[in-house]
């Protein structure tokens, strides 16, 4: 039953991701990008990850996404995607080197040493993590907070009349 | 139970596809767009190595690299309506007065 259902949503986020490309239009893009935040959420919970499942959801496609898609639409985009052409040769060694780059990857995760000591099982409620947030990762939380208020500073500047 | 490989070669797929797209697209939003698929690619890397190892630090390390998206995301696109405002396009070819 897991089985199918990891299955399930791993095609589905690898079959939004593709769509993410293959869209003309961004905004389609950015609307199939929110269906492979939500498969990811999904994958999250399977792996008892479940306060991270609902802050995916949440943050990611509650707050970021509806940026893009505020963004797309204020800016009310032609849909032109040219200089495609300028890269029609560069497919024959772009497609080698990606394969390429997905076998390296993926055989260095796969022969990342195991740690086989501890195997409890461990959940992360919301109890745990704010458990772990506050007290052993106190420092880089504060300095997060610091990096929001420089954005929030840089994001006003750029968005600016007179840049 | 599933084998936590898995998970890793989902994620590498995931980061790759997001490679292609930063590599391929020419709108700058849809760079944008294929950065966020990378983090997730990574955030599912986190999150599969810490159920692995049975350590929550792994996904700590995820809600870091969510509020960096989060910040990251807020700022590119100030710079995306800048740069509309700027050129009337959001092709990243024809930005190219630094070039040469």
């Amino acid at each position: 039953m897991i089985q199918i259902l990891f299955f399930f949503f791993a095609a589905l986020a690898v079959g939004a991701a593709i769509n993410v490309l293959v869209q003309k239009h961004v905004m389609y893009s950015a609307l199939s990008l929110i269906l492979m935040l939500t498969a990811v959420s999904v994958l999250f919970i399977l792996l008892k990850a479940d306060f991270l499942a609902v802050i995916q959801v949440i943050v990611y496609a509650g707050a970021i996404m509806v940026l893009f898609v505020f963004v797309i639409m204020l800016l009310n985009l032609p849909e032109d995607e040219d200089g495609a052409d300028r890269l029609r040769w560069l497919k024959f060694v772009g497609i080698p080197l990606g394969l390429f780059f997905l076998v390296l990857v993926v055989t260095t995760l796969w022969n990342v040493e195991g740690s086989a000591g501890t195997q409890q099982q461990i959940v992360g409620s919301p109890a745990a993590i704010g458990q772990s947030l506050f007290t052993d990762f106190l420092l880089p939380f504060e300095v997060t907070s610091l990096l929001i208020l420089i954005a929030l500073m840089g994001a006003v500047v750029f968005a600016k009349k007179d840049l | 139970m599933i084998p936590i490989g898995w998970y890793l070669i989902l994620s590498a797929i995931l980061f790759l596809i997001g490679v292609l797209g930063f590599l391929i697209k020419r709108n700058i939003i849809a760079l944008l767009l294929s950065v966020e698929i990378m983090l997730n690619a990574v955030n599912l890397t986190f999150v599969a190595f810490s159920s692995k190892h049975g350590r929550i630090s792994g996904q700590i390390f995820v809600f870091f690299v969510l509020v960096v998206a989060a910040a990251e995301a807020a700022v590119g696109l100030a710079l995306v309506i800048a740069m509309f405002r700027n050129r009337e396009s959001l092709n990243v070819d024809r930005s190219n007065l630094l070039k040469w």
